[in-house]
């Protein structure tokens, strides 16, 4: 009895190292200081606001589910200095972004384009709705009737 | 008897959708890695200084001229990047020259990991601030590329590159000339 439950919690503690190794990604810090903007503010305020909006909606690459505004990973920061960077040197977001997703594909960004495959996002809504008001109509019909 | 099982159709499409369409791909994010979108792409432009003295640095131009070419992007401080360090001895035996790109890394730290770990690389450009990582789409350490004659990214491996993966590294090499 006492073995069996001793292989259970053996087995146990193996999925969840399993499951740990799989959900946590391998990325290590490197012996250099953070990037120049990684925590340093522009300091012109409205591209400063540019720049933190962008960085809100900017996937982190080696956390992932959070921004790389939120993200304390040494990558995270990296990006965060890129874009401040880019925004100083007179590059709008959305071209940032554009850039962004050249390099990493739709993934990267919390503010999908409008493609093929990102066109349920935004009609399947509108298209739940209407069937919704065809099913209403149905029973006001009945009502009336 | 019927009219209930009925019942219960449109419970178990509305839960399928759910884990199937929703509550799956959650869990595959976790899992998947993030592949560079500029597999089939021209390589960006970048010049990469020598990242340790008396090795030449890495450009895109070097990359356009002819033969292909294998890119490794690694550091010091990456635990994997030690686990494949012996493929990538491998890789060069067979006659495949190793192009680095080092991130984040300081010469005194290059020098005494390819000490301790072998050294494959033929140059070595040093990516301090991470630029030319990101410029390439890729999203950690070590991944490898492999770009043919014309400068276009022909196969991307993420992770540590493990003697299983050489066939398909080796391939993808040949099938680049």
């Amino acid at each position: 009895m006492r073995r069996g439950r001793l292989s259970g919690t053996k087995l146990l503690g193996i999925v969840a190292a399993g499951v740990m190794f799989a959900a946590a990604p391998a990325y290590a810090d490197s012996l250099l200081p953070p990037a120049e903007y990684a925590n340093r503010q522009l300091p012109d305020p409205a591209q400063e606001a540019q720049a933190k909006a962008l960085m809100e909606t900017v996937r982190c690459l080696v956390c992932k589910g959070q921004a790389i505004a939120d993200s304390d990973a040494e990558m995270a920061g990296d990006m965060r200095s890129l874009i401040r960077s880019r925004i100083a040197a007179g590059e709008s977001p959305e071209e940032i972004r554009a850039w962004l997703i050249s390099r990493y594909g739709d993934w990267v960004t919390y503010d999908p384009r409008f493609s093929w495959a990102t066109a349920p996002l935004w009609l399947a809504p509108v298209l739940l709705v209407l069937l919704g008001l065809w099913l209403a109509r149905g029973r006001f019909k009945r009502r009336r009737g | 008897m019927k009219r209930r099982a009925i019942f219960w159709v449109p419970l178990a499409v509305a839960a399928s959708i759910l884990l199937g369409v929703f509550a799956a791909p959650l869990f595959w994010a976790q899992v998947r890695p993030i592949e560079s979108a500029l597999i089939g792409q021209p390589v960006p432009d970048f010049d990469l200084p020598p990242g340790l003295a008396g090795r030449p640095g890495l450009s895109s131009l070097s990359l356009r001229r002819g033969e292909p070419h294998v890119v490794n992007i690694f550091a010091s401080w990456c635990l994997p990047c030690r686990v494949e360090a012996p493929q990538l001895e491998a890789l060069k035996r067979r006659g495949i020259p190793i192009d680095g790109i080092a991130v984040r890394d300081r010469p005194e730290d290059l020098a005494r990991f390819l000490a301790a770990y072998g050294d494959p690389f033929r140059t070595i450009g040093a990516d301090t601030d991470r630029r030319v990582q990101i410029e390439l789409g890729s999203a950690g350490v070590p991944e490898t590329f492999v770009i043919d004659g014309r400068g276009i990214i022909r196969h991307q491996h993420i992770g540590a590159i493990t003697p299983g993966d050489m066939a398909t590294i080796v391939a993808a090499y040949e099938a680049a000339r």
